[in-house]
């Protein structure tokens, strides 16, 4: 795609495209390729200089089985998370689709946790299942049940799950409403007319009809598991307990900040924007058939 | 609205239920937000001591008095600027750049044209988390810890908003363009006098969308703002937990966190129609 109508000038263009390349090269490209260059190396233990040590690193990461444990758990983190953030937003939306008036008020009820910062979910969220003051967990007490996610591998994750889950209902609400609301009429009460229940109507026609929507949310969540969910395990179980809720991104974090490990660290970043790549090209392939559709 | 539902409207018990349905939908949704609410509005006392309240208190004054003007390391009040300062920078500033780019990549052939589209799509791909440690390292260089420079700058390198305009510009018709150059008019002068008037409901749904992720940035600002007095709001309410076995000061804190959601739900629930248009038009 291409102007027919341009300006003239080259120096005017130039100036104009400078603010942003100077940024992108200063704050983006030159980081990133510091990540993909220290993850060839590792630095000596006084931090003076750094010894060459190839692909050494990602090697080590791979075997490592911390590194591996952490895979299992981002993945585990950000199906739960995709899983149960979009099934509770369909099936709000399929409700809402179903009023005539008054759906408009439920959105504007369901799309504040959006602007609420995971970090913040993440604060709200402990404050209910805190070990000594959370009202959830006391009444859970009340009913036998002992709630300890400082020490429950499971119930750390449970928690980190639901809170992640919780900020993203918002998001998933709005496009799967909108998806929902795209599909005409006009098919739905044809098989109506043909006595197919709401069930039948669902599977059979809503529910293909709005894949191209699923399929987008399913690939944007996996996104947001991977990398925004940092705030909401910082703020909750700090990776804990055991690295049981230690994500990709959050070993990052732990390994150079904390256990400054940068030459691991580093190499960790270039493995985590091999997986970004990934989900984004199978998102642009998408969004490319959507297009020629 | 009718004629959309047709027949296969509810009526009767059926609509009782789709409500009841969305009613403990919002209800879970809301049930975190009101409890930290009440938290706001209570004693420590009526915290520490098990079951706490479901109703509000009366320290509501108190409480945020105390949360904006002391806080527990820097005043909320500071944490509050420092996080508006970052919002509106990272969207005021980002919309900027990007607007120009755009204007240079669609209206010009220049040199380099093709390279520079590219440089700048690649930034797509590359959350700021992937690229932390070099990035920390560059602004620790520059001088950057603790300033707001510091804490927008690095969140502005990429380049959602330039494809956007790109897109959006695309669909601009050049007739348009044409009558400019013909009544002499500079590029300059088209940019400012047509483009942008007519960007302005794209550049009012981006800057929603661009407030509020600048607004719950958490692990940049963690990193970067070492001084208790540049913290932002999203990130200042985990630094108020007490590192030992201390009891946190709950209503202080959850004080904070509702304050810390009051700006971005404002702008959410103000400019909802933007919102949402800016939502689905930046994931296109």
């Amino acid at each position: 795609m291409e102007k027919r109508v341009t300006f003239k000038g080259i120096w005017l263009p130039l100036l104009l495209v400078l603010p942003q390349i100077l940024i992108t090269a200063v704050f983006f490209f030159y980081p990133a390729g510091q990540a993909i260059w220290q993850s060839l190396f590792i630095p000596d233990p006084f931090g003076l200089s750094m010894q060459w040590v190839g692909l050494g690193n990602f090697e080590f990461l791979l075997s490592d089985p911390f590194y591996r444990a952490s895979f299992l758990t981002t993945a585990i983190f950000s199906i739960l998370v995709t899983v149960v953030s979009m099934g509770v937003a369909l099936y709000l939306a399929v409700l809402a689709d179903r009023l005539i008036k008054g759906s408009g008020t439920y959105r504007t009820l369901l799309i504040w946790p959006y602007a609420v910062a995971p970090a913040v979910a993440g604060v709200l969220w402990l404050f209910m299942f805190n070990t000594r003051v959370g009202v959830v967990s006391w009444y859970l007490g009340q009913l036998g049940y002992d709630w300890n996610h400082v020490l429950n591998e499971g119930e750390a994750m449970g928690l980190v799950v639901v809170a992640s889950a919780w900020g993203r209902i918002s998001y998933n609400f709005l496009f799967f409403l909108a998806g929902l609301q795209a599909i005409p009429k006009s098919v739905i009460e044809a098989a109506a007319i043909d006595g197919a229940r709401f069930w039948t109507r669902f599977r059979t026609i809503v529910w293909p009809l709005l894949s191209p929507t699923t399929f987008f949310l399913l690939v944007v969540n996996i996104i947001y598991a991977f990398f925004e969910t940092f705030g909401v395990i910082h703020t909750i179980t700090s990776g804990g307990p055991q690295q049981a809720t230690t994500i990709l991104v959050y070993k990052v974090y732990s390994d150079g900040f904390v256990g400054q490990d940068l030459g691991s660290s580093a190499a960790q970043s270039v493995i985590l924007l091999v997986i970004v790549s990934i989900l984004t090209v199978v998102q642009f392939k998408y969004i490319e058939r959507r297009v020629h559709y | 609205m009718a004629e959309r539902n047709g027949m296969v409207e509810k009526r009767g018990s059926g609509l009782w239920l789709t409500h009841l349905g969305l009613i403990i939908g919002v209800a879970f949704i809301f049930f975190p937000i009101w409890l930290a609410f009440i938290a706001s509005t209570v004693d420590q006392q009526d915290i520490v001591r098990p079951p706490m309240p479901l109703l509000p208190g009366d320290k509501l004054f108190e409480n945020y008095g105390r949360a904006l003007v002391s806080g527990v390391n820097a005043p909320v009040a500071t944490m509050l600027l420092n996080s508006l300062v970052m919002a509106l920078g990272i969207a005021i500033g980002k919309i900027a750049i990007s607007l120009l780019s755009a204007f240079a990549i669609v209206y010009f052939r220049f040199p380099g044209r093709k390279v520079f589209f590219w440089l700048i799509f690649l930034t797509l791909m590359l959350p700021v988390e992937v690229r932390i440690v070099p990035t920390f390292e560059v602004i620790a260089n520059f001088g950057m810890l603790n300033s707001y420079s510091g804490l927008i700058l690095p969140l502005i390198a990429s380049a959602t908003a330039t494809f956007l305009f790109r897109q959006f510009f695309m669909t601009v018709p050049d007739e348009l363009a044409e009558a400019a150059r013909v009544d002499g008019a500079r590029p300059m002068r088209f940019f400012f006098d047509i483009l942008l008037p007519m960007s302005r409901t794209n550049i009012a749904a981006l800057f929603v969308i661009l407030f509020i992720y600048g607004w719950n940035q958490y692990l940049w600002p963690l990193l970067i703002t070492t001084d208790p007095e540049m913290n932002t709001i999203v990130m200042g309410i985990k630094q108020m937990f007490p590192s030992g076995d201390d009891f946190a000061h709950w209503p202080t804190i959850m004080a904070t966190s509702i304050l810390a959601m009051i700006p971005p739900v404002i702008v959410v629930i103000g400019m909802q129609r933007l919102f949402i248009r800016g939502l689905v038009e930046s994931e296109k």
